[in-house]
C-alpha cells in the first residue's frame, strides 16, 4: 500500500475496529437465527416428506392424506416382513386363516392417514377466526370510532392487553369450565371455536384498531361533511381501507389458532374419532361434535403412545402437513389482502 | 357555465333541517322566488365556543349572505377554522367541544338545538378541506358518494350528476375520459377541484372552504379562484384564507379575526382600502407584529 498523505487516508482507529466487530456480531446473530429456522424446517421437510411423498406414481401418499388413522400390524409372512393397516389385516386373516397364528406386532395410529385431523383443524381455524374477526373488528370499531376516552375505556384496553399475556392452557381450562361444562356444549367444535377465538381476540382487536387508526382522518371528515352518518362513514369509507391491515393481523392469528394444542385438548379435540364431521344425523349436531386436530394428533402420537420408527413417520408426516396447511391458509389471506390493497390505495 | 338551477336557492326551506318528528311544527319563512339578490343565510349571534376549558371564540356576531363570497382572514390560531367548522357542526367530532353562549341560525333555525338533524345540516352546508381529501375510489365514485348515501341508485341520474358537478367544478374536460380511475391519480389542484365537485354534487346551499388553495401552486390556485367566482351565482360561499390577495380578489365580504374575536366585518373593498380598525389595517397591509 502506498502511504499517500491525503487527509482522507484510512488509518486504524478504535472506533473503526469496534464498528467491524459489532457489524460481525449482528451479522452472525442473524445467520444463527436463520440457521435455526432452516434446521427446523429442513428436519420436518425431509422426514415428513418421506411420509407424505413416495417414490412410485402418483408420488403423493394419498392414503396418508385421505384416510383415518389405523393401527399398524407388522409380521413375518412367507419369509417377508409385511406391514398392514387394521382393515387390510382383518381381510387378510379372513383369506388366510393360518395367519391368525402368526406372531404380529401392532402399533396404534401408525397406519392409515390423518384426514380427520386435517378436516378438524381447517374447521377449527375457519370457525374461530370468523368469530374472532367478527367480535374483534366490532370491538375495535367501538373503541376507535365511537367510544370517548375515559376511565372505562382505559380499563377495557388494559384488560385486552392482559388477555394477550394469558397462557393458552388457561384459555383451555376457561373454555372447559365455561363452554364445555357450564353451557353444556360438551367437547365440541363450538366450544373449541369460542375458546380459540378468545385466545386470538386480543391480537385481532389490537391490530384492527391500529389499522383503523391508519386510515386518514380526512376520509372520515370528508364523508361526514357530505351528510353521511357515522356508521355509513365507517362502512363505506373506513373499513374497506382498514381491511388489508386487519387481514394481516388475522394471518398471525391463523397460525396461532391452527397450532395451539392446549386450548382445544379439553374443549374440542378427540384422540380418535371414526366419523367425519359432516357425518351427522341432524345438522345442528355438527356444532356439538368433537373433532380430531393436527396439533393434538402430533401431541398424542409423540407422547401418549409407545415410540418407535413407525410413530415417528406419522409424527413428522403430520407436522409436515400441518405446516403446509398453515402456509396455504396464510397464503390465501395474503392474496385476499393484496387484492383489497390494490383496490383501495392511498 | 351552467345556467342557474331552476329551483329556489333554499330547496326545502329551513323546516327540512329539523328532524322529521318535529318538522311539522316549524313553519318556513319562505323566500320569494329564485332572485339572485342576496339575503342572509347564516346568522351568528354572540357566539362563544370552547375546546374543553379553553375558549376559542369570543362573542362572534356576523351574518353571511347568499350569492356572496365571504372571506375569513386573520393570523394563525385566531379561530377561523373553528368558526367555519361550527357552521356545519364538524366540531361535534372533537371531544369536549361546546358552544357556550350565543347561537348560529341557518335560515332562522338554530343549528345547535337538539331537534336539528346534523346529517341534514351537513347536506345543506357542504365543506371543502384544506388538505384535499379525495377518497381512494374512482372519480365517479367520489362524486356519487353523497348521493349514494341518500339512496340514489338510478344510473342515468348519477351519470348526469357526475357530469354536472365536474363541469361545475371546471374539471369535466380534464377527467371525462378517466372517470373510473382513482381520484388519487389526479394532480393536487385537480384533487381539490374534485373535492369541490363532490361537495356540489349533493346540491348544498352553502359551501365552506378552509384554505382550499394553501397546498396548490399559483396556476391551480387561479383555477380554483375562478371556480369560486363561477359558483357564487348558485351558492353561498365562505372561504378561509391566509392569502390577502386571494381574499381581495375573490370575496365580496371579509371578516377579520384576531385572538378569537371578530375585529371587523365589512365589504372586501372597504377592508382592504379603508379599514375602520387599526388592527385590521396593520394586518391587511402586512404590518402585523
Ligand atoms: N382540536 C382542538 N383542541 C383544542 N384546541 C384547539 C383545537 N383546534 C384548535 N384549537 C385552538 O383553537 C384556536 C383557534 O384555532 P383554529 O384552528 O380555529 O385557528 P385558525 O384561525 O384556523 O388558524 P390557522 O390559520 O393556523 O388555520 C387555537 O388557539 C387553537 O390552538
Ligand atoms: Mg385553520
Amino acid at each position: 500500500m502506498s502511504a499517500s498523505l491525503h487527509p482522507f487516508r484510512s488509518h486504524s482507529q478504535p472506533a473503526r475496529r469496534i464498528e467491524g466487530v459489532i457489524f460481525w456480531a449482528f451479522r452472525l446473530a442473524t445467520y444463527f437465527v436463520l440457521a435455526c429456522g432452516l434446521a427446523v424446517f429442513a428436519n420436518i421437510f425431509f422426514k415428513g416428506g418421506a411420509t407424505v411423498f413416495q417414490a412410485r406414481a402418483p408420488f403423493v401418499n394419498f392414503t396418508f392424506l385421505t384416510e383415518a388413522p389405523e393401527s399398524l400390524y407388522v409380521f413375518e409372512w412367507q419369509g417377508r416382513k409385511v406391514e398392514m393397516g387394521d382393515r387390510e389385516f382383518r381381510e387378510f386373516r379372513e383369506r388366510n386363516p393360518e395367519a391368525a397364528k402368526v406372531k404380529t406386532e401392532s402399533y396404534v395410529y401408525s397406519a392409515g392417514g390423518i384426514f380427520p385431523c386435517i378436516v378438524g383443524t381447517v374447521l377449527l381455524v375457519i370457525g374461530s377466526m370468523a368469530i374472532a374477526l367478527l367480535l374483534g373488528v366490532c370491538a375495535a370499531i367501538y373503541l376507535n370510532e365511537y367510544a370517548r376516552d375515559g376511565r372505562f375505556i382505559r380499563f377495557v384496553r388494559l384488560a385486552i392487553l392482559n388477555l394477550a399475556g394469558v397462557p393458552s392452557i388457561v384459555f383451555g381450562l376457561f373454555g372447559f369450565g365455561m363452554f364445555v361444562i357450564f353451557f353444556g356444549w360438551n367437547v365440541s367444535l363450538l366450544a373449541g371455536w369460542f375458546t380459540l377465538a378468545f385466545m386470538v381476540l386480543p391480537v385481532v382487536i389490537t391490530a384492527s384498531e391500529e389499522s383503523l387508526k391508519a386510515v386518514p382522518r380526512g376520509f372520515r371528515e370528508g364523508s361526514l361533511a357530505l351528510g353521511a352518518t357515522k356508521w355509513q362513514t365507517i362502512r363505506k369509507n373506513v373499513l374497506p381501507y382498514a381491511m388489508p391491515g386487519i387481514l394481516t393481523s388475522s394471518i398471525l392469528g391463523i397460525a396461532r389458532v391452527a397450532g395451539e394444542t392446549a386450548p382445544i385438548m379439553f374443549t374440542a379435540a378427540y384422540v380418535v374419532r371414526d366419523k367425519l364431521p359432516w357425518d351427522v344425523e341432524r345438522s345442528l349436531d355438527f356444532f356439538f361434535q368433537g373433532v380430531m386436530a393436527l396439533p393434538y394428533h402430533i401431541y398424542v402420537v409423540s407422547s401418549k403412545i409407545p415410540q418407535n420408527e413407525y410413530t415417528e413417520k406419522v409424527q413428522y408426516g403430520t407436522a409436515f402437513v400441518f405446516l403446509a396447511i398453515v402456509a396455504l391458509i396464510a397464503t390465501s389471506s395474503i392474496l385476499l389482502r393484496s387484492h383489497l390493497r390494490n383496490r383501495y390505495k392511498w | 357555465m351552467e345556467p342557474p338551477a331552476a329551483t329556489s336557492p333554499g330547496p326545502a326551506g329551513p323546516a327540512s333541517l329539523r328532524r322529521p318528528a318535529t318538522a311539522p311544527g316549524a313553519t318556513a319563512p319562505t323566500q320569494a322566488g329564485a332572485v339572485p339578490t342576496t339575503h342572509p343565510v347564516i346568522d351568528i349571534e354572540n357566539l362563544d365556543f370552547y375546546y374543553g376549558a379553553s375558549q376559542a371564540l369570543h362573542d362572534i356576531s356576523l351574518s353571511i349572505d347568499h350569492h356572496r363570497v365571504t372571506a375569513f382572514i386573520g393570523p394563525s390560531g385566531c379561530g377561523k377554522s373553528t368558526l367555519l367548522r361550527c357552521l356545519n357542526r364538524m366540531n361535534d367530532l372533537i371531544d369536549g367541544t361546546r358552544v357556550g353562549r350565543g347561537r348560529i341560525r341557518v335560515h332562522g333555525v338554530d343549528i345547535n338545538q337538539p331537534d336539528v338533524d346534523v346529517i341534514e345540516l351537513r347536506k345543506r352546508v357542504g365543506m371543502v378541506f384544506q388538505k384535499s381529501n379525495p377518497f381512494p375510489k374512482s372519480i365517479y365514485e367520489n362524486i356519487t358518494y353523497g348521493l349514494r348515501l341518500q339512496g340514489v341508485k338510478d344510473k342515468a341520474r348519477l351519470d348526469e350528476v357526475v357530469e354536472r358537478s365536474l363541469r361545475g367544478a371546471a374539471l369535466w374536460e380534464e377527467v371525462k375520459d378517466r372517470l373510473h380511475e382513482s381520484g388519487l391519480g389526479l394532480s393536487g389542484g385537480q384533487q381539490q377541484r374534485l373535492c369541490i365537485a363532490r361537495a356540489i354534487a349533493v346540491e348544498p346551499e352553502v359551501i365552506l372552504m378552509d384554505e382550499p388553495c394553501s397546498a396548490l401552486d399559483p396556476v391551480a390556485t387561479a383555477k380554483v379562484e375562478e371556480l369560486i367566482q363561477d359558483l357564487r351565482s348558485k351558492y353561498c360561499i365562505v372561504i378561509v384564507t391566509h392569502n390577502m390577495q386571494q381574499a381581495a380578489r375573490c370575496s365580496d365580504r371579509t371578516a377579520f379575526f384576531y385572538l378569537g374575536r371578530l375585529i371587523e366585518y365589512a365589504d372586501t373593498r372597504d377592508i382592504f382600502t379603508n379599514p375602520a380598525n387599526p388592527q385590521t389595517e396593520a394586518y391587511v397591509s402586512g404590518r402585523f407584529g
